[in-house]
């Protein structure tokens, strides 16, 4: 395959938008799922309407409002800055979602017993509720990291330069449709693997000893572990 | 501005709304055929003998590792390439349906998983047969079970259809990228009502299976599938 | 002819043998009640009698026929065989007067009209006619068992096995139960594992004593309590009664 480094440019594009999605996006998302359950009435309800509209709609529709559409307004993003920020705020919503289920699932008289310490709502929060809710929310987020990674292919459509764009271009050119989109398919199989075993390690490394974690939530986004 | 933008949805809606009648059939058919495959297969892996389960698991593994995208470029310009020819919808189709099934395997397995053994075991002593056991006992619980995860994928396959206008699908997505080509200076807001649809969809379908797991909620009986 | 006859039976998950060689017979409407300590193998016994679990060695035999024989058809055998559970199993989905009804309807093709009738009838027998259409989660753990118990009744068997059971039961929901047992003795065939010595020596008509998967003495329920041939029968019965009282 004599195209392989040419395919292969597109690699390290893939790799930015999802690491740099995945950690907007769990920084957003941590606001928001904050914000949700320990909000005063306005805050929560417009969390709410954030995840909302931004798990009720597609991706690709996202992503084509910010890079085509709000220029009519004067707003332009370059390709990739648009790809980023569509990619972090549809992420954000998902990843809030998870972490509201893991934040409930904590018994509430943790944060009881913190408050009988003398720590203010926050202080709890920091310190005795998020250190257990993340812990728990692990093999969600492991999910979404793959999701997020899968889904960054379809930002070729607003003009990146990512893994699926070159081969778009390689495959157009040399009309081997079939043989090119096999190799990206293995390459990106490749990273959604190494990356579930990656968290998989991780989660394990950070168990608490006797608190059995939830088992593996092998879904695309939560909603029945942590029934409410 | 405003003026033009809803000018240019009103002059679209037609056209859009054939777009919208794609998007649905499309989501109709792909998400039938991938509950069932997902049942059966899921069935396949927890109620038959090796190297069946494995090769299911080796399925599910490989198609929820690929990209949407990638899969309908498999399906649309590999299988071309080798002389076979399928329209654009029915490759959308198939594309929806092998990288949702994989999904859905997985939603009933759980669920057939928080089934308690002795379900099974109660049947067998009344003399069921397994085929038996499985449609009239399991079955039965397991559909109720997974209705949450299984609406939940039933909104994210709806979403996903959006990616079929890369191979040339004329759904909604697509509608709203030819109405980019011909006039992007009132796109915005053509964007914004397409995104409005969808939302709408989305937003009927999770109230409408809410209401069904409410309905065939068993009163007092809570057991849920641990995903 | 015995209605039930158990020859010779071992039965060993991987290293531990949990049956080692048990052999006893039940006849028509005959009670038997087979005791001992945890652990001993009497759930193993159920499971391999009623073939939900083959035993490794040996024959079971019911009206006449080897069932252990792997050529039978063990849906037809389970039909004649009533199982009755210590957590009750009953089908999560379906309501009382449904849990007893599937299996005529599904296994015996009752039409639904006539199993809903038979069905009805035996949740009267054992009390629970007005809870026919509540769901199991609905039913207090004793209604449960009753179910469980009209559920096995209304195939008609020749013979219904209990596995403990009220030991799932809260102590005061315990006396249903046992009235219903009570009732059937002397009607159909039951071999009952039970802790409930004051109900085994009141409706036994010989009482097992089983141990390290062995039977160790078996009786009436008189000799068994009054004049036990093993020191160990004597040891185990009174240990028992000083824990659970005598009736
Ligand atoms: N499926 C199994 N796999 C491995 N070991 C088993 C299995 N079932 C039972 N055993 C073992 O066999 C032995 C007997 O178990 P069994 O359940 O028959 O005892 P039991 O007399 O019914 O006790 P209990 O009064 O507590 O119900 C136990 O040591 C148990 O660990
Ligand atoms: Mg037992």
């Amino acid at each position: 395959m004599r195209s392989l480094p040419e395919l292969l440019e597109g690699v390290p594009i893939t790799l930015l938008l999802t690491f740099c999605a995945i950690s907007a996006g769990f920084a957003l998302g941590l606001l928001l799922a904050l914000g949700r359950v320990y909000g005063k009435k306005g805050i929560s309800y417009s969390c709410i309407a954030y995840l909302e509209i931004f798990r009720g709609t597609p991706l690709l529709v996202q992503l084509f409002i910010i890079y085509y559409g709000l220029p009519n307004i004067g707003i332009i993003f370059s390709p990739l800055l648009a790809a980023l920020l569509g990619l972090s705020l549809n992420s954000a919503a998902y990843q809030a979602e998870y972490l509201r289920g893991s934040i409930q699932a904590i018994p509430a008289n943790q944060m009881i017993a913190g408050r009988t310490l003398g720590m203010t709502r926050f202080q709890s929060i920091r310190t005795i509720i998020l250190p257990q809710a993340l812990r728990i929310s692990i093999p969600a987020w492991s999910n979404e990291l793959i999701y997020l990674l899968k889904y960054t292919s379809i930002v070729v459509y607003i003009q990146v330069r990512d893994l699926t764009f070159q081969a778009k271009d390689i495959a157009a050119q040399s009309s081997r449709y079939l043989e090119t989109f096999l190799v990206v398919a293995l390459i990106y199989l490749l990273f959604t693997i190494l990356f579930s075993e990656i968290v998989d390690r991780v989660e394990k490394r950070v168990r608490i000893p006797g608190v059995g974690l939830s088992p593996r939530i092998v879904k695309r986004n939560m909603k029945i572990p942590f029934k409410t | 501005m405003i003026l033009l933008g809803i000018n240019s949805i009103i002059n679209n809606i037609p056209f859009l709304l054939e777009g919208l009648g794609v998007t649905i059939a499309l989501t109709v058919v792909s998400v039938t055929l991938a509950t069932v495959f997902g049942i059966l297969l899921a069935m396949g892996r927890c109620y038959t003998r090796q190297p069946l389960p494995f090769l299911i698991y080796i399925y599910e593994k490989v198609f929820r590792g690929l990209p949407l995208l990638i899969i309908f470029f498999l399906v649309y310009f590999g299988l071309s390439q080798q002389g076979i020819h399928i329209k654009a919808f029915y490759a959308a189709v198939t594309g929806l349906v092998l990288h949702s099934t994989a999904y859905q395997i997985q939603i009933f397995r759980s669920a057939i998983l928080a089934i308690p053994e002795g379900q099974q075991t109660a049947a067998m002593s009344l003399g069921m047969s397994k085929p038996k056991t499985i449609f009239y006992i399991i079955l039965p619980q397991v559909l109720r079970l997974s209705i949450p995860g299984w609406s939940n994928e039933f909104t994210i396959l709806l979403k996903d259809t959006s990616i079929a206008f890369s191979i040339g699908v004329v759904e909604l997505m697509a509608r709203g990228d030819a109405i980019n080509s011909m006039n992007p200076s009132g796109i915005l807001h053509v964007l914004l009502f397409i995104a409005l649809l969808y939302f709408i969809l989305v937003f009927s379908i999770n109230k409408g299976l809410n209401y069904l797991e409410k309905r065939y909620r068993l009163s007092g009986y809570e057991v849920t599938a641990v995903q | 002819m015995h209605m039930l006859e158990v020859v010779d039976i071992y039965k060993s998950y991987g290293s531990c043998e949990v049956l080692k060689g048990l052999s006893f017979t039940v006849d028509k409407d005959e009670t038997k009640v087979i005791i001992g300590t945890s652990g001993t193998g009497k759930s193993t016994l159920l499971k391999c009698i009623n073939q939900l679990d083959p035993p490794d060695k040996g024959e079971v035999w019911l009206e006449g026929e080897d069932i252990t024989n792997p050529s039978i058809d063990l849906n037809r055998i389970r039909q004649k065989i009533g199982f009755v559970f210590q957590d009750f199993n009953l089908f999560n989905h379906l309501t009382a007067l449904q849990n007893v009804s599937i299996g005529l309807e599904k296994v015996k093709k009752i039409e639904k009209e006539n199993a809903r009738e038979k069905a009805l009838e035996e949740l009267r027998r054992v009390g629970l006619e007005k809870q026919s259409c509540q769901y199991p989660a609905q039913l207090s753990g004793g209604q449960k068992q009753r179910v469980g118990i009209a559920r096995a009744l209304a195939m008609d068997p020749a013979i219904i096995l209990f596995d403990e059971p009220t030991s799932a039961l809260d102590p005061e929901l315990i006396g249903d139960v046992l009235d219903v047992m009570k009732n059937l003795a002397g009607k159909v065939a039951m071999l009952i594992v039970t802790h409930e010595m004051g109900f085994a020596r009141n409706v036994a008509d010989e009482i097992i004593f089983m141990e390290g998967g062995t039977i160790i003495e078996s009786g009436p329920p008189e000799q068994m309590f009054n004049n036990p041939k093993k020191e160990r029968t004597r040891q185990f019965l009174g240990r028992i009664s000083t824990l659970y009282g005598k009736e």
